[in-house]
């Protein structure tokens, strides 16, 4: 974590709100991209690029993410994986319609 | 005997308790949505029409919910922040207004539910409202929750300030969190249901 | 030296303590041990009654169609007119057996009631992380069993769609199902509050020197069950949302477009994905088996490390094994929808799994029947359970093997091979376990030892009775008799060549009800009237041992914070002429 010196958290301040714009011209640009109405994968990809994004900013910078301990970046690992064994889920059902 | 490592970090792990909590807390939660959108995905690639968010829901109102949740979220860091600043009365305001824009979220979310209500749109009308409603409700359940412990935070909780200072500047950052988190969930339910 | 320390423990906890009023030290208490207690002996209720659900059935079992003696007038004209058990009645008793061993006998007792009075003993913690939580997870947890129980009485009883409440049958089930639902969120709830409870303490709490491998191994079996519990749990909470909504709110999550019930097509959307429920089921379901197993090893590593007196065997690959299985234990789920048809590249992917996750199990078995290599065992009753464990898990493990292939899956599903099989690894296999620690850790609850006597005529009489209740379901199943019937196979003639055993399954289960009033009658005179004991009867090495006996209620339960220097299992060391060395011994000179 970062320090806890005035000037240190002054400058974090900035950085939050200069991550508040960022989100902000994200949503923007994620809801213009919708209203091409663009073939569904590439909406999908799009949006889910725009997301994560965003998902990333709040992570690493309102949950501090970027300057966390060691303990919690690998209980975020393993939430990782088991994670991505949840999304085997549809991905069976997927391989399925084309195996068959 | 207190219990260790309440206030200060253990100098192992580099944390104290309830951080750690809180990250397996949102562990779980992460496996919870997680398996509610496998399910989405599901019913969606599986199902022979489904119809596109934006044909059904209300976009503008949704950007504008997710613009005050994302605002929420700043005024939640800034209120963490000015309490390790020492200024009370600031986070108070900053608090306050995480409430506040907590309140407005729910009200818009409402106002959305209550016009698919009157045009006849329920949960059991078919699995696009179903994912619907259920999506955007446990989500709302999750934003009240945060609001309840603001109020605490606001109210009685905020008598601990004055003895423990420390504990209770943990005690928001812990908060903050799980509040931040419910915005990230919110940013992939965006795009999902209304923009997709 | 113990009789001092426990003088010290009792005037400091009297000193801290002394202005709790009752209800706050006994009832809604943030003591781990109280809370530990708490739930131990409401799981053993529990645990008790699920198996009464069960000797009820067997009566059907063996005698089709005939009046139940004595307690047969209790269950009303709508479960039993004239005392004869009705097939919806049965369901109800089938299903509610299944859910309240799992999740209201078995796992609370290895975890709420095991892991929380030892865990934080064992790393010399003065409590959990949070106690306050721990609380919450006690409450949410009765709550949850109290929904369960009082289900029995809304019309139509309780659920009866199986344990499993596969969809769409559960979706249409009577109104017993929602109350099922809502139970199991209050238990999930409650699991996952002690999972982020027990992880955080594990990680936070470690007293000095008490590096990750000089952890006892019930504690690595603990931390992982409890990320097992906490990243698995979610998924079945999120399927029991959608079913709770497609019951209450008429979606159709696992409703197909145009299913008939009763000659009629329901009304309802449609759809939705009844595979979707197996698949979110078992997501948790499968992790949910190795929760029932690890914390059994953990209790039975220490009951064979402490009396063979020497150290563990494989220590440390034990823990890796546990950790790997940890792993696997979330990409295994599907094989157990091999005949769900999902497709044979998805079988052919979760057998493999399968296959690959039986091997750390085999480690852990093998090293704790390496550990008995050579050593001078004490025959104790706590020791009899734990060597009993071995080769039971042993033959529930191996019997799997052709489960989990899907080709020999295809005749043994949903037969009583199935039932066999998995009540070999959690009957006399974790529940001897449970039996192993309730012996074993009794005298450091109460400060007295349980009688020999009657802990070893429980052992025989469990011993010979339950495997006479599940070895011939294996002969049954293998003749393709389906689990689920209500007369026992009676009305199938592939059935009539095993039908006899039914009868003498059903002799060993009221046996093995016998068998448990030696343990009861033990459990409850030995609070009273057992041989008092010292901190350390057993001369162990762990942690728990250094606190006095029925340590103090309250934060804190050592005098002073121990420092660990050794291993967990530093007995016969080599470095010293003492038998064993205490975790916390001083450092050997010279």
């Amino acid at each position: 974590m970062a320090g806890n010196s005035v000037e240190e958290i002054k400058k974090e301040t900035r950085v939050y709100i200069l991550v508040f714009v960022a989100l902000a011209v994200l949503t923007m640009v994620t809801v213009a991209v919708s209203y091409l109405h663009l073939s569904f994968i590439a909406a999908v990809g799009l949006a889910m690029f725009v997301a994560t994004i965003k998902g990333s900013l709040v992570a690493s910078y309102f949950m501090h993410l970027i300057s966390e301990r060691k303990l919690i970046y690998g209980v975020l690992m393993l939430t990782l994986i088991f994670f991505l064994a949840l999304m085997l889920l549809p991905l069976g059902g997927f391989l399925n319609s084309t195996a068959t | 005997m207190e219990i260790p490592y309440t206030v200060e970090a253990r100098p192992d792990t580099g944390l104290y308790n309830s951080k750690l909590g809180i990250w397996l807390f949102l562990a779980s939660e992460v496996m919870l949505f997680g398996a509610l959108f496998s399910t989405l995905i599901i019913l969606r690639t599986g199902a022979q029409s489904w119809p596109h968010g934006y044909d059904l829901l209300n976009v503008p109102l949704a950007t504008l919910n997710t613009m005050v949740l994302i605002s929420s979220s700043v005024s939640m860091v800034l209120a963490w922040a000015a309490l390790r600043l020492n200024n009370f009365g600031k986070f108070r305001l900053w608090l306050g207004t995480t409430f506040g824009l907590g309140c407005v979220f729910m009200v818009i979310k409402s106002i959305e539910y209550g016009s698919k209500f009157s045009h006849h749109h329920y949960p059991s009308t078919d699995n696009f409202y179903a994912t619907y409603f259920t999506l955007t409700g446990l989500h709302g359940l999750h934003v009240l929750g945060g609001m309840i412990v603001f109020a605490y935070f606001l109210g009685p909780g905020s008598k601990m300030w004055k003895t423990k200072p420390e504990q209770f500047t943990n005690r928001i950052e812990v908060v903050g969190l799980y509040w931040h988190f419910v915005d990230l969930v919110w940013i992939f339910l965006f795009p999902t249901l209304y923009l997709l | 030296m113990s009789v001092l320390e426990k003088n010290d423990a009792e005037e400091l906890g009297q000193a801290e303590h002394h202005e709790e009023p009752f209800w706050r030290k006994y009832i809604f208490s943030q003591d781990h041990k109280v809370i530990g207690i708490q739930y131990g002996i409401t799981a053993l209720l529990f645990l008790m009654f699920g198996f009464c659900l069960m000797l009820i059935m067997r009566w059907q079992l063996a005698f089709p169609g005939k009046p139940i003696p004595v307690i047969g007038a209790l269950f009303g004209a709508a479960n039993a007119p004239g005392g004869i058990m009705l097939p919806e009645f049965y369901n109800q008793l089938g299903a509610m057996h299944g859910t309240i061993m799992v999740f209201l006998g078995v796992v609370p007792l290895l975890v709420g009631a095991f892991g929380n009075y030892v865990v934080p003993l064992q790393i010399g913690a003065p409590d959990m992380a949070f106690p306050k939580l721990n609380m919450a997870s006690y409450w949410v947890y009765a709550v949850g069993g109290l929904v369960m129980l009082s289900s029995f009485f809304v019309p139509g009883g309780a659920a009866n769609s199986g344990w499993t409440s596969y969809a769409p049958l559960s979706n249409i089930a009577t109104s017993g199902q929602t109350w099922w639902l809502i139970g199991m969120v209050c238990l999930i709830t409650s699991s996952l509050l002690g999972s982020v409870n027990f992880i955080a303490t594990i990680f936070q709490l470690r007293c000095p020197g008490m590096s990750f491998m000089r952890l006892p191994f019930f504690i690595w079996s603990q931390l992982v069950t409890s990320f097992l519990l906490l990243l698995a749990f979610p998924p079945l909470e999120a399927a029991g949302i959608l079913q709770l909504m497609d019951r209450v709110a008429g979606t159709s999550f696992f409703m197909p477009s145009g299913l008939v019930v009763s000659g009629q097509i329901l009304d309802v959307a449609g759809g939705g994905n009844p595979l979707l429920w197996q698949h979110l089921f078992w997501f948790l379901a499968h992790p949910e088996v190795y929760v029932l197993v690890l914390p059994a090893m953990g209790i039975v590593a220490e009951v064979i490390a402490n009396n063979t007196r020497k150290p563990l065997w494989g220590y440390k690959p034990m823990v890796y094994s546990t950790v790997f299985l940890g792993f696997m234990s979330f990409i295994v789920w599907a094989h157990h929808m091999f005949l769900t048809g999902m497709g044979t590249a998805i079988s052919s992917f979760f057998q493999t799994t399968t296959m690959i996750i039986s091997v750390p199990s085999v480690v852990i078995l093998s090293a704790l029947l390496m550990s008995l290599w050579g050593a001078s065992i004490r025959f104790n009753t706590p020791m009899l359970f734990a060597l009993a464990f071995l080769p039971m898990f042993g033959i529930g493990g191996l019997t799997g093997l052709p489960l989990g292939l899907s080709a020999s899956d295809i005749h043994l599903h949903d037969t009583y091979y199935v039932i066999g099989h998995f009540h070999y690894v959690v009957a006399p296999g974790t529940i001897f376990a449970i039996f192993a620690g309730i012996y074993y850790w009794f005298p450091k609850v109460t400060g007295r030892r349980m009688s020999e006597k009657l802990g070893k005529i429980h052992f025989w009489l469990s011993f010979v009775c339950i495997n006479g209740v599940f070895m011939p379901m294996f002969v049954q199943g293998l003749a393709g008799v389906s689990r689920r019937l209500y007369d026992g196979g009676s009305q199938y003639s592939h059935a009539q060549g095993v039908l006899e055993w039914n009868v003498f399954i059903s002799m060993f289960a009221w046996g093995l009800f016998v068998a448990q009033i030696p343990f009861i009658i033990n459990f409850f005179v030995s609070i009273k009237k057992g041989v008092k004991v010292g901190a350390n009867p057993w001369d162990a090495t762990t942690l728990e041992w250094a606190a006095a006996s029925s340590p103090p209620i309250g934060h804190g339960n050592f005098p002073e914070v121990p420092v660990v220097t050794r291993g967990p299992y530093d007995y016969s060391p080599n470095d010293s002429d003492q038998p064993f060395l205490p975790q916390n011994a001083a450092p050997q000179e010279g």
